[in-house]
């Protein structure tokens, strides 16, 4: 589904990404931890081409990402993504942010989006939300329509980038529980969080990143009782603690 | 009665009287009102002649003169357009009021409100030409006073901003000759004087037109409004866009949106909502600089008013001439002002 061979990017004259390589099968649930500037957010918004990698090749559902625009746009509609600051349109209604892309991208009728918005409200539990502007929710409402907006596109797979990290402590475990739901369902995700109690229960594979490098990748039930690689232990050590 | 007086002498003082600064403010404010107040009403409303046959007549009673502007009405609105066809002007003055209410009052949705405007200026394109219906065809050299004023402040406006948006976008394109392009045009545009734009476009703009075409002296006065405005107005435009974060950019990317549906639907509508204050102040600049094209020789409402004073019988009344031509402006202006309000409150509501 998605496969990242050797990639390497640089900032500048720093190097973010160091021949990352990885792979995930259709269905699978990759979490991706490490500290921070370690790449993780850089690894996967090169997925969606957010940013662009210099070497390496990235295929998503066989299709090469390269400069072609048109390749670009094609990925993207198969690739939802949460941000970290959630990114919703302020001008906009939860409902008109939830139906802006089936309708112009993907040439759907306004009732039809419409409809499927008020599905994916619902997924969430927020649909009484609906007519609301973004800044009138909470932290942790703005992040569930987030994740709405992204699956009204019906992505084959899903980003999360760091989704829980800007929200107060008592707004995470809504946005989780959402979370669980939807790698329930089966869907493709990869997540880069630091909440280790939803990667124990629901990822498939964990992946460890620091300086750039994917350092450790290994099914959680081992990466948590007995990861191979040092720097694995030393940080997993400083954030089980907490 | 008590209640209500005890209401009063606190929000007096609580109002006007809540600290030094502010009871001398309010003392100094009601002695300039007493001392200036009973001049200006005395002359503008008290001593006011409305029928007085010339100035001297008016200069008899020591008020204002509003004999001459109602003896000259016509042609302060409506300049030389031929006497006996003047209702089509006053109906293109109509027409105006009507759409300017019907996108003040928002009583039709968006859409309509574009076809009403469309439909508003081709019926007053239809009025002012002519040649048509039985009304004889009118040069656009006749087409003086306000609506002249209008139809150029309302064509300049009109093509200006779509001109504006383009410039602004391209000013931050990421390729290399439509950011040049935007660039030299908007500091050219902006570095040099309106006036000196409206001379050379009456004079260069027939040297690039096949011969035997030829722009009227109105179109081109409009052209070189529009192009210069577009530039002012690019520049508000690209601070708006601006102040858009990157993750509004992100976040349409990763929707799949391309760059049009994401610049407008997303970009665009956030940076001109923030920059409705800047805009308005352009507008209202650019509105009052349609009084510039007197210098070229067309005849607007201020030049219209220039030539009615010319009348020996009303030579004193230059003040009363300008008072009024001021309160046009005046009202124009103030009503692009309560709008721009009105509208801002309105998307402040959406955002926070």
């Amino acid at each position: 589904m998605i496969e990242l061979r050797r990639v390497n990017k640089w900032f500048g004259g720093r190097q973010v990404l160091k021949d990352v390589s990885l792979t995930v099968a259709r269905g699978e649930r990759v979490v991706v931890c490490g500290p921070s500037g370690a790449g993780k957010s850089t690894m996967i918004r090169c997925i969606n081409r957010l940013e662009e990698h210099q070497q390496g090749e990235i295929f998503v559902d066989g299709i090469e990402l390269t400069g072609d625009v048109k390749q670009i746009e094609a990925i993207r509609r198969e690739v939802g993504m949460v941000f970290q600051h959630f990114n919703l349109f302020p001008h906009l209604t939860v409902l008109d942010n939830l139906t802006l892309a089936p309708i112009w991208v993907r040439r759907m009728p306004r009732r039809e989006a419409e409809d499927l918005a008020m599905l994916y409200l619902e997924r969430v539990r927020i649909p009484e939300q609906a007519g609301k502007y973004p800044s009138q929710l909470s932290g942790g409402e703005q992040q569930r329509v987030a994740i709405a907006r992204a699956l009204c596109m019906k992505p084959q797979i899903m980003l999360f980038d760091e989704p829980t990290s800007a929200l107060d402590p008592e707004m995470i475990k809504e946005v989780l529980d959402v979370m669980v739901e939807l790698a329930q369902s089966g869907m493709t995700m990869i997540c880069v969080t630091h909440e280790m109690g939803f990667a124990r229960e629901v990822a498939d594979l964990m992946v460890f990143m620091d300086q750039g490098e994917v350092i450790e990748t290994a099914p959680p039930d081992r990466f948590f009782t007995a990861p191979r690689n040092e720097r694995t232990r030393l940080f997993l050590g400083r954030i089980l603690r907490q | 009665m008590k209640a209500g007086a005890a209401r009063a002498l606190r929000w007096t003082r609580v109002n006007l009287f809540s600290t030094p600064l502010n009871a001398a403010l309010t003392l100094f404010i009601a002695y300039l009102a007493v001392r200036l107040l009973p001049g200006t009403v005395g002359w503008a409303v008290l001593r006011a002649s409305l029928t007085a046959a010339d100035d001297r007549a008016c200069a008899a009673s020591g008020g204002a003169c509003w004999a001459f502007i109602l003896d000259w009405s016509r042609f302060i609105l409506f300049g030389r357009f031929p006497y006996a066809q003047q209702w089509r002007p006053a109906i293109v003055l109509v027409i105006f009021a009507a759409l300017l209410l019907a996108s003040f009052s928002r009583l039709l949705p968006g859409r309509w409100l574009a076809l009403a405007w469309a439909g508003g200026l081709g019926a007053v394109a239809l009025l002012m030409w002519g040649g048509v219906l039985g009304m004889p065809y009118v040069d656009t050299a006749l087409w003086n006073g306000l609506p002249l004023t209008l139809i150029l402040a309302a064509g300049g406006l009109g093509i200006s901003f779509p001109l504006a948006l383009l410039l602004a976008l391209g000013r931050r394109s990421s390729l290399p000759a439509v950011r040049t392009l935007s660039i030299v045009y908007i500091e050219g545009a902006r570095g040099v004087p309106f006036i000196a734009w409206l001379f050379l476009m009456l004079v260069l703009l027939p040297l690039f037109l096949p011969p035997g075409v030829a722009i009227a002296k109105l179109w081109r006065a409009e052209i070189a409004f529009a192009l210069f405005i577009a530039a002012y107005l690019a520049e508000v435009v690209r601070g708006g866009l601006q102040a858009i974060p990157r993750g509004q950019y992100e976040a349409a990317d990763a929707l799949g949106l391309g760059y049009l549906h994401k610049t407008a639907l997303v970009i665009l509508p956030q940076a001109l909502a923030v920059t409705i204050p800047a805009q308005v102040n352009t507008f209202i600049g650019a509105f009052k600089d349609t009084a510039l094209i007197s210098i070229v020789g067309l005849f607007d409402l201020l030049q219209d008013t220039n030539t009615a004073l010319n009348d020996p019988a009303w030579r004193m009344a230059y003040v009363e001439g300008y008072v009024f031509v001021g309160a046009v402006y005046f009202v124009f202006c103030y009503s692009m002002s309560l709008y721009s309000r009105r509208l801002e409150r309105r998307l402040g509501r959406e955002r926070r």
